[in-house]
């Protein structure tokens, strides 16, 4: 057990698989970064944000693979490969370029198993960054989770610290299917106490990150840490809050999410992924239709504006999420009461 | 060059085949039996059969909607194939693919594809599978004209050529995209593509069989060597529309009946094999036989087979969930 980054767990997770399976590849726009250059220097970049550095160097050019900027055909050749023998785990960098290769994705490695009859196995890991909070505008800042859990046939992994980001990679590279594995960019030098050796976390197991009687916040990604820092602030006030984070919104643990909202009764969801037809609505949903007796106020919804993400500071910090607009959701269904029948 | 006896029989068993699949599946499906669409490959034979002949189950392919021929190329087999497109659970793919996605990777065969340019990327990662697992296959995107304008084709060129794999990339040319001419949608040609990437170039009449076995031995020999992809510029032409109640009314009348009366690559094959005494009539003659049993059985079977369960609609969606 040592302290580590979430960069470093995620590195972490990549070097330890690596080792264990001489099938696991990475490849992806600069994940070395330095080949053809004229300074010779190979590894310069290691990832756009340093967190695939050193793996080149361990690894050697045939597992460390840079492309060129094409996202089609090395994500389709990641697809390709998962499903010819490889584990490939191909990082696409900003998620946001998922719109130069969603058919790879969505029509080519989400559907060979069950269009081919269940007799295709396509271990297919795809890393990506995404998220607002840096100021990187509306083509490098979106959180598009439910686009990919919109499709049948992947799984979509959203780890909210560091060591479940280690262990929720090494399950995704272990996992015969293949696996969106996104991110926060924000999060990159966040830290906590991760263990040395591999292990794994199971999908669609959600964790409660605090128990408590009052409220059920659901939340996904970084959003999970603004809750929690929400409901530390709430619970002076004596309201107590379950925060449960999913971990993957693909499986979806339903299970937890309906039996936290039977304990509490009130939920509130916090998404920062764009507000329509989100995780947000789906989870609302969801507890809806199979919870509604148990609902003792509305179901509210932390999301952002159905806007693209703003550039400017002012305007990016109005538009995420954040814990004063979870503190406040929180207080309001915390404080409904139903109106008496006259 | 010299073509063993062995491969001749088994080739020109294999364009028999595809022409008896596709011309009863041309009858079958105007009664409306046949669910969804179907694109038959009728016309093309020699082009599948003639790359896919410099092949074994450890190479891999990749094709396209017109894809029945691509996969009795590759030793799919024909009655699985029929009850797919009857959408049976005896199918290669249980029912839940259809024409447009058959696929056995068992045989190297990555699956037709409902997505025009969908097959080459897939083939750049088949074929660093095969360079970095060391098994000396090779990979092959069949792709249509249409498909040779995609972006995801062009970067596939690319991407084959940075990274050296042992792929080649196959364009059918039968001359439309659909209903639309390559001489309107193809910019440039393929050969000054092929070169743009560096990428040596072949190119052969894709109706008779000699020409394309010869020509796909040197491009195949080329990428399994090690020496990085090749293109190989297959023309042809198909003889039915772009898919079946097409009426193909973007092209002259009398040119269809122009390539089956000239171009039809089981009579050539013929012709050739006879006359030079490769192989006797009599021989194809039993071939000819034993396929129409063939496809005559896949079809009564593929009838009653039975129709996909309930329990099927959830089933390998996910290898777990």
């Amino acid at each position: 057990m040592s302290r580590k980054s979430f960069r470093q767990a995620i590195n972490e997770a990549l070097r330890q698989e690596m080792r264990r399976d001489p099938r696991v590849i990475l490849m992806g726009e600069d994940v070395a970064g330095g080949r053809g250059g004229t300074s010779g220097v190979k590894d310069a970049w290691g990832g756009v944000l340093g967190v695939t550095k050193g793996l080149l160097t361990e690894f050697g050019e045939d597992r460390v693979l840079d492309t060129p900027i094409t996202e089609a055909s090395y994500i389709g050749a990641a697809a390709g490969a998962a499903a010819t023998g490889l584990r490939p785990v191909a990082e696409l960098m900003f998620v946001d370029f998922v719109g130069c290769c969603l058919d790879q994705i969505m029509n080519q490695a989400a559907k060979f198993r069950y269009m081919f009859g269940g007799k295709a196995r396509t271990p297919l890991v795809i890393r990506a960054m995404y998220g607002a909070g840096f100021n990187a505008a509306a083509q490098h800042s979106q959180a598009l989770y439910p686009l990919f859990t919109h499709i049948p046939g992947l799984k979509v992994v959203v780890p909210s610290s560091p060591y479940e980001a280690k262990g929720l990679l090494i399950e995704a590279i272990r996992d015969d299917d293949p696996v969106i594995f996104l991110e926060n960019k924000v999060m990159y030098d966040d830290e906590e106490d991760v263990p040395d050796e591999p292990y794994t976390i199971p999908f669609g197991e959600a964790n409660l990150t605090r128990e408590g009687d009052d409220v059920t916040i659901v939340a996904f990604g970084r959003m999970v840490n603004l809750a929690n820092q929400a409901a530390d602030r709430l619970e002076k006030d004596g309201i107590s809050c379950t925060v449960i984070d999913p971990r993957t919104t693909s499986p979806l643990d339903t299970g937890t999410i309906l039996d936290c909202v039977a304990d509490t009764g009130r939920l509130v969801i916090v998404d920062e992924s764009s507000p329509r037809c989100n995780l947000a609505t789906d989870v609302a949903a969801l507890v809806a239709e199979e919870a509604f007796d148990a609902l003792k106020a509305p179901i509210r919804r932390v999301v952002p504006p159905h806007t693209p993400v703003p550039f400017a500071t002012v305007l990016e910090n109005l538009y995420m999420p954040s814990v004063e607009k979870i503190e406040a959701a929180v207080r309001s269904v915390a404080a409904y009461r139903v109106k008496e029948e006259a | 060059m010299q073509i063993s006896r062995d491969i001749l029989t088994r080739s020109y068993r294999a364009m028999r085949t595809i022409r008896d699949f596709e011309e009863r599946l041309h009858v079958e499906f105007a009664t409306g039996e046949i669910p969804g669409f179907v694109h038959l490959y009728c016309g093309e034979e020699a082009s599948g059969v003639g790359v896919c002949a410099h092949l074994s189950d450890t190479d891999t392919i990749a094709s396209t909607h017109r894809g029945h021929g691509h996969c009795i190329a590759k030793g799919v087999a024909v009655d699985g194939m029929m009850a797919e497109i009857y959408g049976r659970q005896t199918g290669v793919c249980r029912g839940k693919g259809g024409s447009m996605h058959i696929a056995d990777l068992s045989l190297g065969m990555l699956g037709a594809n409902g997505i025009v340019g969908g097959g080459p990327p897939l083939i750049c990662g088949a074929a660093l599978s095969h360079k970095l697992l060391k098994d000396n296959g090779v990979a092959v995107a069949f792709y249509g004209d249409g498909a040779s304008n995609e972006g995801s084709t062009l970067e596939s060129l690319n991407l084959a050529t940075v990274w050296q794999l042992p792929a080649v990339f196959v364009v059918e040319d039968n001359g439309y995209g659909e209903a639309t001419g390559a001489s309107y949608a193809c910019a440039g040609t393929q050969k000054d593509r092929a070169a743009g990437f560096g990428m040596p170039y072949f190119e052969c009449d894709g109706t008779d069989f000699f020409a394309v076995y010869e020509t796909a031995g040197e491009a195949i020999a080329h990428a399994r060597s090690g020496k990085g992809p090749a293109m190989l510029h297959v023309h042809l032409s198909r003889w039915y529309g772009h898919f079946e109640g097409d009426a193909m009314t973007y092209r002259a009348e009398g040119e269809v009946a122009k390539e089956r009366a000239e171009h039809d690559c089981l009579v050539n094959f013929r012709k050739h094999v006879t006359e030079i005494s490769l192989l006797e009539a009599s021989a194809l003659d039993d071939i000819d036989a034993a396929v129409k049993s063939e496809i005559d059985a896949a079809v009564a079977a593929a009838k009653v087979a039975p129709l996909p369960e309930e329990a099927d609609l959830m089933r390998d969606v996910y290898v777990s969930y």
